[in-house]
């Protein structure tokens, strides 16, 4: 396909992939939102009977943020991305079509039952795999599903050599197939025996084993949800919104190969101090130190990619969430390491510090990198200039100082918890009972949470924003070479 | 090398997975059988418990409330003895947690009684002044779902021989001899309770799930 049929390439499952992100996004951070007041005003629990409680929701956040988000905003890139690295389109393949469609509705139909199953309280316990067997199994699907478009449209590409962004969504899906499968390895107890709930299953691990099989998938879904596929938008989009080329081939093939190795053995940080092994909690502990290396090899990566090109970042709010959303990531890959750290995770482990570092990483590299992304994609798919620079402008600033309320009064909270629950007074006994180590973070419990409605005010500005343009943004009749046309 | 594997997306793939694969492998097989084995003297959950374990899991207490008490002076004062990984070997799945909003429960068993536990979960401020956990009100009226924990416990006697029906190990039988073993257990718990609508419930036979979250809570020692 030639560069003047550019406009031709086939949108029309990344569109639909657009508007779920944004639906779960607002769903997932008014949950998120929600419960975080609760810790703050416990009486927010009682809003909606039992469905309404803290702990009912919370799986609903995470689930709600991760798997609705976050991956409908990756689906929603592939669609995108895929065909222009490829140089196909969708459209010259009746058989992807129908994959594709059929991806987005049997992912709908599976998020949608997951949010009501999670609110009956259909759980399995485990973090960020909650839901029963015959969602995981429909979960399954919809991943082949993304498989054969993966492989499908790279069955039928003009351009030979893959581009460094189809590394990591190929490690994407094999990353996600295979820590899903064995995670999720759970027997169906109706089957059994013939009685009880039918959707009912037990883990096929128990005890350590199990925390071990859960904590390997935990960590690395963050790997290869929250992270390998954000670097393969940000190697597309950063260069493609810029004009720049990506600084280093060799460093970007020595952060890919590094971070695929060693991230895998970095899940054993969290378990320190528990019944593992003690040479699983080292090699955990060393191998989180290590993932610096190729975290921040991809991130100064991109970095250097602007180098001389600065101006950019006034010009261009675009620029300006990409480039803040590499910091965020250095920041966040650096303080993963350091909680790493036998002693500090001593003190850190159990305390507001972690869900800290995992909102400045999810917050600040993923949500913002996922915005430009569809900021990036908006005037390409619908030939409409984006409404509104000024408006975009605000989103920015409301929602760095929410990120930045929101870890600043974790770190503050988790340390305070930490040393209170080890301090002892001059006999060597425990100086604070745990209820006081509870009532002195309510003010940070506060904080946090309207740093959080900021973030969520912000992507309220963005889902305008995003729908001013598809409805009444002013029509372009090219495809615009870089930076992206906004109104101002 | 590189520059071939980028334009063969299959060896490419390959490639990939091998490199995801290895860690896996290395850190989770050689300690799997040693890791399973059961301390001597533990015994799986009987029935009622393991109805108040799924209440447990229902609820998401693992969201905030940790089963892990780590080898520290500090942790072993306020929670008592540090976990041993056999004490774990009848936990399908884990509940260890990730985060202490609220206190540790590995051995809450050890300092808390069924009346506490009824208070608490009706009103958490009446025994602990300041808590900001919500109160559980729904338990009182939910009833327990007896015969999915029977299925479970069936389930894990059958396919991973998890020893009950052996000597000194809790009874299972029949799903009828194993629902009278509930009530036995549950008429205990009934006894040291207020709660009219939960005593009421138990008289027509219904056991409410805040009776099989207190034999769970119990349980753990």
């Amino acid at each position: 396909m030639q560069a003047k049929d550019a406009l031709n390439y086939d949108y029309s499952v990344a569109k639909c992939f657009t508007y779920a992100t944004i639906l779960f996004g607002i769903i997932g951070m008014l949950i998120g939102v929600v419960i975080a007041y609760q810790m703050a005003f416990p009486e927010l629990n009682y809003l909606a009977g039992e469905y309404g409680t803290y702990s009912r929701l919370r799986p609903l956040h995470t689930s709600g943020v991760i798997f609705g988000f976050l991956l409908s905003g990756i689906f929603a890139s592939w669609y995108y991305i895929g065909q222009r690295v490829l140089k196909v389109s969708m459209a010259e393949s009746k058989f992807l079509m129908v994959i594709g469609k059929l991806h987005f509705w049997i992912y709908m139909i599976v998020i949608l039952t997951a949010v009501v199953t999670l609110f009956m309280g259909v759980s399995t316990s485990k973090e960020y795999a909650e839901l029963e067997w015959p969602l995981d199994i429909a979960v399954v699907v919809l991943w082949v599903l993304w498989g054969f478009s993966i492989f499908g449209l790279i069955g039928i590409r003009r351009e030979k050599t893959l581009y460094i962004s189809m590394w990591y969504f190929i490690a994407t899906f094999l990353g996600v197939a295979m820590l899903y499968l064995f995670n999720n390895m759970e027997v169906p107890t109706y089957f059994v025996s013939g009685v009880g709930k039918w959707y009912h299953s037990v883990s096929m691990y128990a005890g350590t084993n199990d925390a071990m099989v859960q904590w390997w998938y935990g960590h690395n879904a963050v790997a290869f949800v929250f992270t390998v596929p954000i670097i393969a938008m940000i190697y597309y989009f950063l260069p493609k919104e810029s004009g720049q080329p990506v600084f280093s081939y060799k460093l970007s093939l020595l952060s890919f190969w590094g971070l695929m190795f060693v991230y895998l053995w970095a899940g054993g940080h969290h378990l320190l101090y528990s019944t593992v092994p003690d040479w699983v909690q080292t090699m955990g502990s060393i191998f989180s130190v290590i993932l610096i290396l190729p975290s921040w090899g991809s991130a100064i990566n991109m970095l250097l990619t602007m180098k001389g090109e600065w101006g950019q970042l006034k010009a261009n709010p675009l620029i300006k969430f990409m480039v803040l959303a590499s910091t965020f990531y250095m920041l966040s890959t650096l303080e993963g390491p350091i909680q790493a750290i036998k002693s500090v995770n001593a003190l850190a482990h159990f305390t507001d510090w972690i869900p800290g570092h995992v909102h400045d990483g999810t917050l600040g590299w993923v949500g913002f990198m996922l915005m430009a992304a569809l900021f990036h994609m908006a005037p390409r798919m619908y030939k409409k200039e984006l409404y509104s620079k000024k408006l975009m402008e605000a989103q920015f600033w409301l929602q760095t100082t929410g990120i930045v309320m929101y870890f600043t009064s974790m770190w503050i909270a988790g340390i305070t918890q930490g040393m209170m629950w080890r301090a002892t007074d001059q006999f060597g006994n425990l100086a604070y009972s745990f209820i006081d180590t509870v009532t002195v973070l309510i003010p940070y419990y506060s904080l946090r949470a309207t740093g959080g409605l900021f973030y969520l005010v912000g992507f309220f500005m963005f889902s305008y924003n995003m729908y001013k343009t598809i409805s009444a943004g002013k029509a372009i009749s090219s495809e615009p070479q870089n930076a992206s046309p906004m109104s101002a | 090398m590189f520059h071939w594997l980028e334009r063969n997306p299959f060896f490419f793939a390959v490639g990939v997975f091998l490199v995801i694969a290895y860690a896996g492998v290395v850190t989770i097989l050689p300690d799997f059988m040693e890791s399973a084995r059961p301390v001597v003297g533990k015994k799986p959950y009987t029935v009622l418990e393991l109805a108040g374990r799924q209440t447990y899991i229902k609820d998401s207490c693992n969201a905030c409330h940790s089963q892990l008490i780590r080898p520290f002076k500090s942790e072993t004062d306020r929670y008592g003895m540090y976990s041993l990984s056999g004490e774990y070997a009848y936990d399908r799945p884990f509940l260890w947690g990730s985060k202490r909003t609220g206190p540790d429960l590995m051995r809450v068993g050890n300092y808390r009684t069924s009346d506490w536990h009824e208070y608490h979960m009706m009103a958490p401020t009446s025994v602990v002044p300041g808590s900001i956990m919500p109160a559980y009100k729904h338990m009182f009226s939910n009833t327990a779902d007896i015969e999915t924990a029977y299925a479970e416990a069936y389930t894990v006697k059958t396919v991973f021989n998890v020893p009950y029906d052996k000597p000194d190990m809790p009874k299972l039988g029949t799903l009828d001899e194993s629902k009278k073993e509930v009530m036995a257990q549950a008429a205990l718990i009934v006894a040291d309770m207020k709660s009219q609508e939960v005593k009421d419930a138990f008289k027509k036979g219904e056991i409410k799930e805040i009776v099989a979250i207190i034999a769970y809570l119990n349980s753990l020692k």
